[in-house]
């Protein structure tokens, strides 16, 4: 476990660059980097800015409906016969995630830059229905970039951008999914960056992004420590959340990091088996490289070549991670492992079944591996879990899965 | 002083201007690439700027990401490429090859590694897209140590304090990204390049090329005019694509396009 010293260096990351140990950075095109420069000079100034937080902080509580519950899932834990399992219900925010946290932050950024256009790349939609939310709200234009094969696996996200008067475009490069949306996104800013912000989902990608990111999503780890302390009396024995980019993760961890008797544990996608090489797991099975600005773990081949991954949930299915949490892997203070896509769909009924909330397939990985872990600990133990969405947009999946056509 | 030094110092002295043309190693198959370098000098070339193949080439548009596609499904791996190049050198010591592509190749078979093997094989300098200045210190070092030249992009956002960076940076010659966009974009509109190779001019004795938005002839003098090298990619590569069934006619194809950008630029 690090020491006190370390944790304060952990608190103080990224550097100016943007670099949390060797990890992070700024790996743009040229055409980028003045947009990137300008966006984390603004971003500094406006984050210490009274003006910029109230303004946050209004439409957190206001539009967002914050704080959101800790909720204790008593018959769960009753049940598994261990520690006792708080949930952190983001899904219960407008729009059904912890997405939408950022993206309002993100949104104000691109009003005091004056951008009439945001864009944003989505894998499983949440993060695409809140960056088409705030635009909507603004009036901005918004366009939405998502792979192919996800846009047939999330229909009803689909049909809400448009609702919310977002472009979706299906991305066909590639293998169709999350990472070729990013591809697709970056290239689209490099063309039209003069006018347009491109609201980043997940906290990876090129410095400031995953700083800024992170800010912005750190109400839920805030949040949750303040509530854990007053309704379980103490702090929570360890920490819960699926990683993917990993915003959800990292804005529940990064308000714990100096409380070293915490555990963190992310949950990563481990598709059909980690042994089977078709997974989502780059912290758990890939190697450091770089990716999207920012360098990472990644799941990539001997050549360097990214690889193909796959996993249940089309918001975990990506080859990189953000960087912060490849940092948090290297020095110990947090631990991440996999969960494959059947115990993620066991824990999505059982949770459904026995506390009546339906978590997001994403979600339902860092459930797992609560159900797992709690009959191991004594009663008087806390595991607080990050159910980070909402699981309706998975209802098809799902019922395909069961050979049901709804 | 490196071969890509010699070559632009002797074309500045003849009056005349680099052609510099890109295609991807491997595209669309491993067999074509080291004729196809040859074929290119034959019509013309000065530079050749070869990509390695990437699975996620962010910076590039429909056409060349295309090209990375169909030279992955071969297999094409960075050691291919560098093995390419040596296959290149026994035939000519002459015409310098600068690889142009992304970090993450390289990073996985390591920097020391890479040095070595590059330097081994003839390669001349490396361009690589998504490695700015701040991050590329001891790369560059690297690079210089073994006599081959760090190559760096300036875009039109660039600012004038990041060209003196960049320029102190760089050597043998810097890429002037003419439009806003990726690789293959909208044509390109010569008076804003003039004006943009100036402002770099005023920090930099480093020869200037410039790509993104050259398709023909008449646009490759117009770039030559203002600037030190026209850098010409997606035409040729849209014209591999083509051809990619019949692709024994890649080389004289290409060469084809080439030829009548050399006349051009040399009027």
């Amino acid at each position: 476990m690090p020491t006190e010293v370390d944790t304060q260096a952990l608190l103080a990351m990224p550097d100016a660059l943007g670099h949390f140990g060797p990890y992070g950075g700024r790996f743009a095109s040229e055409t980028l980097v003045s947009a990137l420069e300008d966006l984390t000079e603004l971003y500094e100034k406006l984050w210490q800015s009274p003006e910029f937080q109230q303004a946050f902080d209004k439409d957190l509580a206001h539009y967002v409906g914050r704080p959101s519950p800790l909720y204790h899932a008593e018959r769960l834990s009753r049940e598994l016969g261990g520690a006792q399992i708080y949930l952190k219900r983001e899904d219960l925010n407008h729009t059904g995630a912890h997405k939408v946290n950022n993206t309002i932050g993100q949104a104000l950024l691109a009003k005091y830059m004056g951008k009439p256009r945001v864009i944003a790349e989505t894998g499983a939609g949440q993060h695409g229905v809140a960056s088409a939310t705030v635009a909507a709200r603004l009036g901005l234009e918004c366009v939405v970039y998502m792979g192919s094969e996800d846009v047939r696996r999330q229909a009803l996200n689909v049909y809400r951008m448009k609702l919310l008067g977002a472009k979706v475009v299906a991305v066909e490069s590639g293998t169709k999914t999350l990472k070729d949306a990013m591809n697709e996104a970056m290239r689209d800013w490099v063309t039209n960056v003069d006018n347009t912000f491109y609201i980043i989902g997940t906290a990876a990608g090129p410095h400031p992004y995953p700083k800024l990111v992170r800010d912005f999503q750190c109400v839920i780890g805030r949040e949750a420590r303040a509530q854990c302390l007053e309704q379980a009396g103490k702090l929570p024995d360890a920490l819960i959340a699926c990683v993917g980019g990993g915003s959800n993760a990292i804005g529940l961890f990064h308000p714990f990091i100096p409380d070293t008797e915490v555990k963190m544990i992310g949950v990563e996608a481990g598709g059909y088996g980690v042994e089977t090489g078709q997974h989502a797991a780059p912290l758990c099975a890939g190697r450091p490289g770089v990716l999207h600005g920012n360098r990472t773990y990644l799941m990539e081949d001997e050549a360097g070549q990214i690889a193909g991954t796959h996993s249940v949930s089309a918001g975990l299915d990506y080859p990189g991670v953000g960087p912060e949490h490849s940092w948090l892997k290297d020095c110990g203070r947090a631990e991440y492992v996999a969960i494959n896509d059947d115990e993620a769909l066991d824990a999505f009924r059982t949770l459904t079944k026995v506390e009546g909330i339906m978590p997001a397939l994403e979600s339902s990985h860092a459930i797992a591996q609560a159900i797992k872990l709690a009959p191991t600990m004594s009663t008087d133990q806390v595991l607080l879990v990050n159910l980070s969405g909402r699981g309706d947009k998975d209802i098809h999946t799902v019922a395909e899965i069961d050979g049901i056509e709804v | 002083m490196s071969r890509i030094q010699q070559c632009l110092q002797s074309l500045k002295q003849q009056g005349r201007k680099a052609l510099i043309p890109y295609v991807t190693a491997g595209d669309p198959e491993p067999g074509v690439t080291v004729g196809l370098m040859h074929a290119m000098v034959e019509a013309g070339a000065d530079i050749i700027e070869l990509g390695i193949p990437f699975s996620d080439p962010m910076a590039d548009g429909p056409v060349i990401q295309l090209a990375c596609e169909r030279a992955l499904v071969h297999g094409t791996r960075l050691v291919d490429v560098l093995e390419m190049v040596k296959t290149f050198r026994q035939q000519d010591n002459q015409t310098p090859v600068v690889l142009m592509g992304y970090l993450n190749p390289i990073e996985a078979i390591g920097y020391d590694n890479f040095l070595a093997q590059a330097s081994e094989a003839g390669v001349d300098g490396v361009l690589t897209v998504d490695l700015p200045p701040e991050e590329a210190d001891s790369f560059c070092e690297g690079l210089k140590a073994k006599g081959m030249d760090a190559i760096f992009l300036i875009a039109p956002t660039t600012t004038d304090e990041r060209i003196k960076r960049i320029c102190a940076a760089g050597s043998g010659y810097v890429y002037y990204v003419s439009v806003k966009g990726v690789t293959g974009s909208s044509a390109l509109d010569v008076d804003a390049v003039a004006s943009n190779v100036d402002r770099i001019r005023q920090y930099t004795s480093l020869p200037v090329g410039v790509g993104f938005g050259i398709r023909d002839a008449e646009s490759a003098a117009a770039v030559a005019k203002v600037a030190d090298g026209a850098i010409v990619g997606s035409v040729l590569v849209n014209k591999i694509a083509e051809l990619q069934q019949q692709s024994d006619q890649i080389p004289a194809a290409v060469a084809e396009i080439l030829a009548s950008m050399r006349s051009a630029m040399d009027q």
